[in-house]
């Protein structure tokens, strides 16, 4: 535990000395804060043009209009920058050489993984607390439904760690940081798309392929509501892609 | 102790080491030799448990390397290579993060940090970026990590290279301060630098050992001829002719540098040739100034191993 503890604190220290996560985190801002402006924008033209409609007043709703389509927009950049946080975590390690001081310390493969990932969760939990500052503002100058905020926070953050497992597994396969970006995002795209084909495969095989889709589970967070086969779903892909990480580490010393 | 057997490793069709054994005991310091790919760095890779071999068996510090790989590694300080050093990180919070990694606790953390920037001369630079740091105190700051937490065994891959040569003095003597407690295995391909160091020298070429012995036994064995040096007073083409004709001397060559200098080659075992040597040079009133044997440098015992036979020594063409 100490061991993973001192790789979370070294991880942290050279994304935050290096302006890694500064960059990842002032675009991530920058582009929600766009989105959260248009749509917000969008939201006032609509309002004044209600307020000639007394009856429709009713339908204006903070968390329908303003939040939902916020969060619905923002999960797609986010969880790409994602793998660019992460390409770097494994596949540095291989090219500058200090993988070998890692593997040759008496710590397992598995906190290595672990530890990577853990540090990896923090920056995005940063990046999130920061681009809290939208909702915050609906929260100051309005009064919106506050559940739905923040099991939408929880749905982006574990959307975001399952996006972190896949970009480390991507990492730990290869020393060039570029392919381990678009391997991973290859896979995520893939992933969003599987939904797609829901329709044209028959309903059973097609309910299937719709709760594969990652994106497909975050829809019900951004709602207010938290699914526990949503929760599973992202826990268990998490779960299964470290897995695979802390294998391919430890095969790698086979070959 | 280190204890190696029937090791094998292979890449795909690659033999990088050919059974391998070899034991070696605690206190000693023993050197790898060999030019470069001829299997030094993969043997001590497996040693440390960064790779498995493809076969044979590995026991470090009374663990099977394979079987309890944790346990060698808490004993073993390891210098690969390149020196595992992250370049965004300061010099002092990365041997506290590498004590950390090797379960130093955190009360002995903050001394031991500082013994081993002492020893390898990197208080000075303590709190530099390490990408900032010039080869040399890269190849330091990467000694310093490896023998963090003073572990029993040092597996030190070419510690050497890319110091200036002060620096490879300092270093030198540094390991050599080492010897009492530690088991240590060093790669190089600097041969004076394993003689130096090292009290046994182990000799890897194409992944099998060619010769193992202690640094003096080497040259000593492997002589197929003794060496004389001498020089007389009065030197010429007399002089030449009569110690050529004394029995046993294989061949007299005038020694460029040394006025009335001359290299005598003699058969195995001359002692008694020395001898004669001697007697004919002063009976023909040449008048002796000096005699003495010369050894075999380590660097030509090394050509001698390593090349194939058949092929050509001056050449050296199969030594890469």
């Amino acid at each position: 535990m100490k061991k993973i503890q001192a790789l979370v604190t070294k991880e942290l220290g050279s994304y935050f000395i290096s302006p890694v996560a500064y960059v990842i985190i002032f675009i991530f801002l920058g582009v929600s804060g766009f989105l959260f402006f248009q749509i917000l924008s969008y939201f006032n033209l609509q309002s004044i043009q209600m307020m000639r409609y007394p009856g429709l007043l009713d339908r204006l709703n903070l968390n329908d209009m303003v939040l939902f389509p916020f969060f619905h927009n923002v999960v797609v950049f986010f969880t790409f920058l994602i793998p660019v946080l992460t390409m770097r975590l494994l596949s540095e390690e291989k090219k500058l050489g200090t993988g070998e001081l890692l593997f040759t310390s008496p710590i397992t493969t598995t906190e290595v993984v672990l530890g990577k990932f853990f540090a990896a969760a923090v920056v995005i939990m940063v990046m999130l607390l920061f681009s809290f500052i939208y909702p915050l503002m609906i929260l100051i100058f309005g009064n919106p439904d506050v559940g739905p905020i923040f099991t939408a926070y929880l749905g982006l953050f574990l959307l975001g760690s399952a996006a972190a497992a896949l970009g480390l597994l991507m990492s730990s396969l290869t020393e060039n940081q570029v392919i381990a970006v678009i391997s991973a995002w290859g896979v995520l795209i893939f992933l969003l798309i599987i939904g797609w084909a829901a329709q044209s495969v028959g309903p059973t095989f097609g309910a299937v392929l719709q709760h594969l889709s990652i994106l497909e589970h975050f829809q019900s967070f951004s709602k207010g509501i938290v699914e526990l086969k949503s929760v599973v779903y992202y826990l268990s892909f998490i779960f299964f892609t470290l897995f695979l990480t802390q294998r391919v580490l430890d095969s790698q010393s086979w070959r | 102790m280190i204890e190696v057997e029937n090791l094998t490793k292979r890449y795909g069709n690659i033999l990088a080491v050919d059974r391998v054994s070899f034991r070696i005991e605690s206190g000693e310091i023993v050197g790898f030799l060999g030019p470069n790919g001829a299997g030094k760095t993969t043997t001590m890779r497996i040693l440390t448990g960064f790779m498995p071999p493809t076969s044979g068996r590995a026991i470090v510090a009374d663990f099977d390397v394979m079987e309890k790989p944790l346990e060698v590694k808490r004993r073993i300080g390891y210098l690969p290579e390149h020196p595992p050093i992250y370049n965004d990180m300061l010099v002092s919070p990365y041997l506290d993060f590498v004590a950390r990694l090797k379960e130093i606790d955190s009360r002995e953390r903050p001394p031991e940090v500082r013994r081993v920037m002492d020893l390898c001369g990197l208080t000075e630079v303590q709190n530099r970026l390490i990408g900032n740091l010039s080869r040399g105190f890269r190849q330091r700051v990467g000694l310093a990590q490896a023998l963090l937490g003073d572990p029993e065994i040092l597996v030190l891959d070419e510690p050497t290279i890319g110091l200036d040569p002060r620096q490879i003095v300092e270093i030198r003597e540094l390991i050599k301060n080492l010897r009492a407690e530690h088991t240590i295995i060093l790669s190089s391909h600097i041969l004076p630098e394993v003689e130096m160091i090292c009290s046994r020298v182990i000799i890897i070429h194409e992944g099998k050992i060619v010769a193992e012995d202690q640094t003096a036994h080497l040259q000593a064995s492997l002589r197929n001829s003794d060496r004389l040096f001498v020089q007389v007073g009065q030197a010429g083409p007399q002089a030449l002719e009569s110690i050529r004709r004394v029995p046993g001397v294989i061949s007299v060559l005038p020694e460029e540098k040394v006025p009335g200098g001359y290299r005598v080659e003699l058969e195995r075992e001359g002692q008694k040739i020395r001898e004669d040597v001697a007697r004919a040079i002063v009976t023909g009133g040449f008048g002796l100034r000096e005699l003495k044997p010369v050894g075999m440098s380590l660097e030509e015992v090394f050509v001698r191993l390593t090349t194939v036979e058949g092929a050509n020594p001056e050449e050296g063409g199969k030594i890469s």
